[in-house]
């Protein structure tokens, strides 16, 4: 079996807030324009300038797989994602209320839930984002750039005391 | 049919509210946005109408591509006669605001009437309502948005609102979203005060059909990569457009003190990399921001480092900003500017027409011809943030004699002041020029003095005409998608040639805010952006609605000249100084005293100038005193207006 499988990762400073990923995710999937329709949402505090994109993490023990009760979710380990089975989906939303990044969405039109399907490996807020706030990479990646920001803060403060010492002496 | 679109007209005198869908028959003569809103103008407001009174009709709307896949769809308009001259009223401005009015069900609104107390639009979902706005008015710009959602408790409304300055008539106050995006040319802003009507809150769920989603999501992709790869977009998104100062200054294209000098000296601390060095230090490296849908994400994100609003959030400035804080009045201070920029904001003012007002009254004080008994004690001179600041409360809150005056715009106040004042005044239409200086350039002087909406670089201005593109380029990019074989010219102080560009970036701009994309995503500062031919196929994928390249100019043509035909109702004349196609002497008789050696020196020929207007008007189909030719008016379908038929 192939180790992990790639995810969304987001960096939300780099967003611009533009929403062009709600735009072509309800395209992509709807066939129509509807903010409302897409499965990633970016929560704004405009006062402050601050944009982050918001979409499903496809949990490994989802709390939405765990508390559907006709079993409707389940993980699909091949792209790494949890998926919803409409035909088995009774419409409770307890998916939406357990899900802590508010990540599963109710259409009101449809009467139906909604969530990231990661276009079945090609997603297309991904291919949109010329910022690229929001990637799609390899699992052991994600913290790769956190690791990297973290040790040059490391570097840089060991340099500063090797100067700081070199001074004394 | 994907574009089954609404219209909604609302009564705010009698409360009456009518829902109606727009004929395709009129998508077909004037697509949407400004063109649609130029017709309804015409066809609802009578001849010689109070533009601050109930008879004036102010239309907000998106345009016929508004929320979907046609790449920075943002753009609102506002059109109304404009409270400045009497002449023609419109702006534009971008944020979030009309794909949420889309997707509450409307792209066209028709404001009649005046409210008998302060009331605001609430629409959700197809639906209409007028509420109380009483606890809003005097709110700021923002205040005003942040308590319409605490109000409805709904963090996700849009709206569209006035500041304080259109409460008090400020004669070119402006209507705003979110920030700092802001409608604001000649007083739309105004003329929303002068209803009652503090504002237009939008929130929906409503689908927007796309025509062919597979085909519109991969052609915008195509569009992506052909805007985000002109270099121009590249700097525009990371220095915003404070570049477009910076480059027009170095070689002597910036108003300096009113129009003493065309070129800021000693400038420093007001130069884009100076600016762009405080949003990283106040916000961090990634300080830009978007509209709806946008790749060049021009908008800076600042905090204001020192002085008495240090700490405030805002965002830009804009390069109008640094034309109205800096050059103008001769103020080389970013504290000053980014103070200015955030109170112009908050108060919902027109930058560039109050930072040119203000610059002109202070050559007027510095001349003797204001004095202290006018500024009740201010020294209003060059240089002085004091003055700047100072002033721009005064007019927002007619604060004063010459705070009031101002208020009323350039000519009414010149009236006021009396004297030789109008002489010194930098219009056109009643409307303040941009801060870019047009004497060296021809091709520029010509679209600031043919301008539907009076003096202004939004409307015709062959920019590129700045960057000494060879013939063959130029000759590509103008005679498609109509044919050209005249003469062209790649140097930017010809006289020949330009009459056509400004003729053909008429339509395209026009035909741009039809759509309600953005002019930077067009031939306005790069020449390899997207126009008509892509247009065509953009408008099909996203509406179904099959029109040619060619067909799209067509209706632009007669767009701008439904256009002509509301100012030459209400007065327009060629040579006339107040209301006509014509410049301040000052552009003819004070050569530039300054920039590149082919800009110092400059004056317009006014007898070349006189020869540009008529070839324009010519190509426009205009008879010697620039009006219509029958056969003009019968070949763009507009030899019935008025036609009432929406």
């Amino acid at each position: 079996m192939e180790p992990m499988g790639k995810v969304l990762a987001i960096t939300p400073e780099k967003c611009t807030g533009c929403r062009l990923c709600e735009l072509v995710c309800s395209v992509f999937h709807d066939g129509v324009s509807n903010a409302a329709r897409s499965r990633i949402k970016i929560m704004k505090w405009e006062s402050e300038g601050l944009y982050i994109p918001m979409s499903c993490q496809q949990c490994q023990d989802a709390p939405c797989m765990i508390v559907c009760p006709v079993k409707a979710i389940t993980r699909d380990e091949k792209l790494s994602r949890v998926m919803v089975n409409h035909d088995i989906c009774i419409g409770c939303r307890s998916c939406v209320a357990v899900c802590p990044f508010g990540a599963m969405n109710f259409n009101v039109v449809d009467r139906k839930n909604f969530k990231c399907d990661l276009c079945d490996g090609d997603p297309q807020c991904v291919r949109f984002c010329e910022v690229k706030a929001v990637e799609y990479v390899d699992a052991d990646r994600v913290s790769t750039a956190k690791k990297k920001a973290a040790a040059e803060k490391i570097t840089a403060a060991r340099k500063e005391a090797a100067a700081l010492e070199s001074e004394l002496h | 049919m994907a574009l089954n679109r609404k219209i909604a007209y609302i009564d705010l005198s009698t409360g009456k509210i009518e829902i109606r869908s727009i004929p395709i028959e009129l998508r077909k003569k004037f697509l949407g946005g400004r063109g649609l809103d130029a017709y309804l103008l015409y066809n609802h407001t009578k001849k010689g109408c109070d533009p601050l009174g109930p008879d004036n009709t102010l239309m907000v709307s998106g345009g016929i591509l508004t929320a979907t896949l046609a790449s920075a769809t943002s753009r609102c308009h506002a059109m109304a006669k404009s409270p400045l001259a009497g002449m023609l009223g419109s702006a534009n401005g971008g944020g979030f605001f009309t794909p949420e009015l889309a997707w509450a069900g409307f792209h066209h609104l028709v404001i009649k009437g005046k409210a008998d107390k302060p009331v605001y639009l609430w629409i959700h979902n197809g639906k209409i309502e007028i509420r109380d706005a009483r606890n809003l008015w005097g709110k700021t710009v923002p205040e005003t948005q942040w308590a319409i959602r605490d109000e409805l408790g709904d963090d996700d409304i849009k709206s569209l609102v006035i500041g304080p300055a259109g409460e008090n008539l400020v004669r070119y106050a402006n209507v705003m979203t979110g920030i700092k995006n802001s409608g604001g040319r000649t007083g739309m802003g105004a003329v929303m005060g002068s209803k009652n009507l503090k504002a237009i809150a939008a929130r929906g769920t409503m689908d927007i059909k796309i025509a062919h989603p597979r085909e519109a999501l991969e052609y915008n992709k195509r569009f992506i990569d052909q805007i985000t790869s002109a270099k121009v977009n590249q700097t525009q998104g990371t220095l915003g457009t404070p570049f477009i100062w910076g480059a027009t200054n170095s070689w002597g294209g910036v108003r300096t003190r009113n129009f003493q000098y065309n070129q800021m000296l000693y400038c420093d601390e007001v130069e884009p990399e100076s600016i762009d060095d405080n949003c990283t230090e106040t916000i961090g490296p990634y300080h830009m921001a978007a509209c709806f849908g946008c790749q060049v994400h021009c908008r800076a994100k600042y905090r204001i480092p020192s002085g008495p609003y240090a700490g405030r959030y805002d965002e830009g400035p804009e390069y109008t900003s640094q034309g109205a804080f800096c050059s103008e009045p001769d103020i080389p201070s970013l504290e000053t500017l980014l103070a200015a920029n955030h109170l112009v904001d908050q108060w919902g003012v027109d930058n560039l027409e109050i930072g040119s007002l203000i610059s002109w009254a202070m050559e007027l004080y510095e001349l003797g011809i204001l004095t202290d008994k006018e500024t009740d004690g201010l020294e209003l001179r060059f240089g002085s943030s004091e003055a700047l600041l100072e002033m721009i409360e005064r007019i927002c809150f007619r604060k004063g004699w010459l705070g009031d005056t101002l208020a009323e715009g350039g000519i009414i106040a010149s009236e006021r002041i009396g004297k030789d004042s109008f002489d010194y005044l930098i219009q056109v239409k009643g409307m303040s020029n941009l801060h870019s200086d047009e004497r060296a350039t021809p091709a520029l002087a010509l679209n600031i003095a043919t301008s539907s909406r009076g003096s202004d670089h939004l409307r015709s201005r062959p920019a590129i005409d700045l960057y000494h593109l060879p013939e063959e380029v130029l000759r590509r990019i103008y005679s498609s998608p109509v044919p050209y074989d005249g003469p062209l010219s790649s140097e930017h102080t010809e006289y020949i040639g330009k009459p056509w560009q400004v003729f053909w970036q008429e339509n395209c701009y026009m035909a741009v805010d039809c759509l309600g994309i953005c002019k930077y995503h067009t031939t306005f500062l790069g020449a390899t952006l997207p126009n008509f031919e892509d247009w065509s196929r953009v408008l099909y994928y996203n509406t179904g609605l099959e029109l040619t390249a060619r067909e799209i100019w067509d209706i632009a043509e007669r767009c701008n000249m439904m256009e002509r035909l509301f100012n030459l109702r209400e007065g327009l004349k060629r040579e006339d100084l107040y209301r006509g196609d014509m410049l301040n002497h000052r552009y003819f008789d004070e050569p530039t005293r300054r920039g590149a050696p082919d800009v110092v020196g400059r004056v317009i020929d006014r007898e070349k100038f006189d020869k540009m207007i008529d070839e324009f008007y010519e190509y426009k189909g205009l008879d010697k005193d620039g009006n219509p030719k029958p056969e003009t008016l019968k070949r763009l379908g507009l030899d019935k207006e008025p036609s009432h038929l929406l």
